[in-house]
């Protein structure tokens, strides 16, 4: 397994509330890398320090085989791209001026739009279908658009990696498979390797092509979805009791949470 | 949305630029349009404001002096009266407007200004502190200066080491204010009678009177600083979008923050010292140019001009309005600037916005 982004012996905190200790992660080279986890297990903290939006206390953040932190930032905007929790959207900016914005480590003061981030920017813009949305305001789309609006800015980066911090939530059902289709579709068709950030672990062990499970700051599990989910690990990972079935769409594993006793109705068949 | 259509390729280009070779520079009509009418208004308000007053010249008149043409007493009255008025005003409204639009973006919030933030404040209190010992005109500058300069170091100290945070900063800016604010007031009461009132006059904000003494520093300010903030108002309009996706993108966060706070600071108080705590227009010349050229972002430029045209505009209204007598220019900046956040609000609340 090559890996061309990860962390050795990090320590990660916020102030002095150290949420991970002599952490060591991986990113497989072109894969759909999903991080799970319970609340608080610092699996937004790992991807932050992936984004190096958050400086590590000891360890090193390492990308192509150099620290992070020493290389220049447009450098790292080049290959590295980050979707974060939140983003604001300025007031009144269109669709297209925010995806422009996403060319900034390729511009410079005379270089302010060359054809190629013309290129850049409808092709991206293309990629997530918001095209047609281009000239409308940002503030007036749905919760939907405008996460499709905020992936085609990191698209229009153009960069190999891709760090997504939770790109599902606060999206509809409908939304959220959406968004991760897409994220399928840019690692599957254009090659690039992505990092997400997941709170469902059915979208997890279905997208991914590479699971990361963590707990107490600490990686409980990592590998392929269909041999890292298993029952046990769920339980060790969430303390949830549960049986694994298989998607019937995907063949992937299902996590079917038990039910309460009292509530099991006979016996389901998965087939 | 109809996402089973092939995507069209886009009708027009996103965006328009001028292009040589592998250099580009992007550019607006509306910010275009918006810099032209205000280097068109401030030559015709600046040939009115050279042109009237107690010696009344003709826009011929006005000309000729200044193309060196002009007689002994012409030249003295427009060299060495109207002109460093003229500058300074342009160069004051400028300043503030650009510190304004820097820090609204900054913090994020349309209320940032020096004036919120207690910049304007500090240099008052160092102002006042000259008055009461008896200091002369250019030493109240030389203070004023140092006022402003102070509480940004303060402000910076308090709020901004660990990175300066928009509501953070608002907030302990406020404080200062108040702070300052009652410091001001005490300082009054300890001035002498004769000393007040030239100090109340001083904290309305005038340029009665300016000469090179006020308009040189502060054009020396301006090209100093204008170099540093245009080379980072691109990242500036990333730091909008939040830290996080500033960083992504490139930008080195806090380094661009520390640098343009300090420049809106250096602005601000290079104002107030060349014309005292002028109202207002710090906080709507970013919001008037932001209007008018309907570009998302800082618009630092149009801002700028906007800012420099609004305060000939209010300095020329202040000396014509009442025959006879001058106001104050920082009476009439606060009477539009006033009406003009008033109105806003009014129309905002229309629009459901706030």
């Amino acid at each position: 397994m090559t890996s061309r982004l990860g962390g050795v012996g990090m320590t990660l905190a916020y102030e002095r509330r150290v949420v991970a200790r002599d952490l060591t992660v991986a990113v497989p080279d072109r894969s759909f890398t999903v991080v799970i986890g319970p609340n608080a297990c610092g699996k937004s903290t790992l991807l932050r320090a992936l984004a190096r939006t958050l400086r590590p206390t000891a360890g090193t953040v390492l990308l192509d085989g150099r620290d992070i932190h020493t290389m220049r930032s447009r450098e790292v905007a080049r290959t590295l791209g980050l979707l974060p929790q939140s983003s604001v959207a300025p007031e009144g900016i269109t669709v297209a001026d925010l995806v422009a914005r996403g060319r900034y480590p390729h511009q410079g003061l005379l270089r302010q739009w060359s054809t190629e981030d013309e290129r850049v920017v409808a092709e991206s813009m293309a990629a997530t279908g918001v095209t047609e949305l281009a000239a409308r305001p940002v503030d007036e789309l749905s919760g939907g658009q405008r996460q499709r609006v905020w992936i085609a800015m990191a698209l229009a980066q153009q960069t190999s990696l891709l760090l997504l911090d939770e790109p599902t939530t606060y999206l509809d059902v409908a939304h959220q498979i959406e968004v991760l289709d897409l994220c399928a579709r840019l690692h599957e068709e254009q090659g690039r390797t992505l990092v997400a950030v997941l709170h469902d672990l059915h979208h997890a062990a279905r997208w991914a092509t590479h699971l990361i499970a963590m707990r107490d700051g600490r990686v409980v599990a990592q590998g392929d979805p269909r041999e890292v989910v298993t029952a046990a690990l769920v339980e060790e990972v969430f303390g949830l009791p549960c049986r694994i079935v298989e998607d019937p769409e995907t063949g992937t594993p299902l996590v079917v949470p038990r039910a309460r006793r009292g509530r099991q109705s006979g016996p389901v068949s998965a087939g | 949305m109809s996402r089973t259509r092939p995507a069209a390729p886009p009708p027009r280009p996103l965006a328009r630029a001028v292009r040589i070779g592998t250099r580009s520079v992007r550019w607006r009509g509306r910010s275009v349009t918006v810099g032209l009418v205000a280097a068109a208004l401030t030559v015709v308000l600046g040939v009115l404001a050279i042109g009237g007053g107690d010696y009344p010249m003709s826009t011929a008149d006005v000309l000729r002096t200044l193309t060196g043409g002009g007689t002994v007493a012409e030249n003295f009255i427009v060299g060495e009266l109207r002109l460093p008025r003229l500058v300074t005003a342009l160069g004051v409204g400028a300043a503030l407007a650009l510190s304004g639009a820097i820090l609204q973006s900054l913090v994020r919030n349309p209320l940032g200004s020096p004036d919120v933030l207690g910049v304007t404040q500090g240099a008052s209190t160092g102002a006042l502190i000259v008055v009461v010992a008896g200091g002369g005109t250019l030493l109240l500058s030389g203070a004023a200066l140092l006022g402003g300069l102070a509480t940004g170091l303060l402000l910076w100290t308090v709020a901004g080491r660990h990175g300066v945070h928009g509501y953070r900063l608002v907030l302990v800016g406020i404080g200062t204010t108040a702070i300052l604010t009652g410091v001001n007031g005490w300082l009054l009461t300890r001035a002498p009678l004769m000393d007040a009132a030239r100090a109340v006059l001083w904290l309305t904000g005038s340029l009665d009177g300016r000469d090179w003494a006020q308009a040189v520093p502060l054009l020396g300010l301006l090209a100093l600083l204008t170099p540093v903030v245009a080379g980072t108002a691109r990242a500036l309009s990333l730091i909008e979008l939040g830290d996080d996706t500033a960083t992504a993108l490139g930008v080195p966060v806090s380094l661009v923050r520390q640098l343009l706070l300090g420049a809106a600071v250096l602005l601000a108080a290079g104002a107030a010292a060349a014309a005292g705590p002028v109202s207002f227009v710090a906080l709507v010349a970013p919001h008037l140019a932001r209007r008018l050229t309907r570009a998302p972002g800082p618009n630092l430029a149009a801002a700028t001009g906007t800012g420099a045209v609004l305060l000939l505009a209010a300095d020329l209204a202040a000396q014509r309005t009442i025959e006879g007598h001058q106001l104050p220019v920082g009476v009439v900046t606060g009477l539009i600037g006033g009406t003009y956040l008033v109105w806003l609000l009014a129309a905002r609340r229309r629009a459901a916005r706030i």
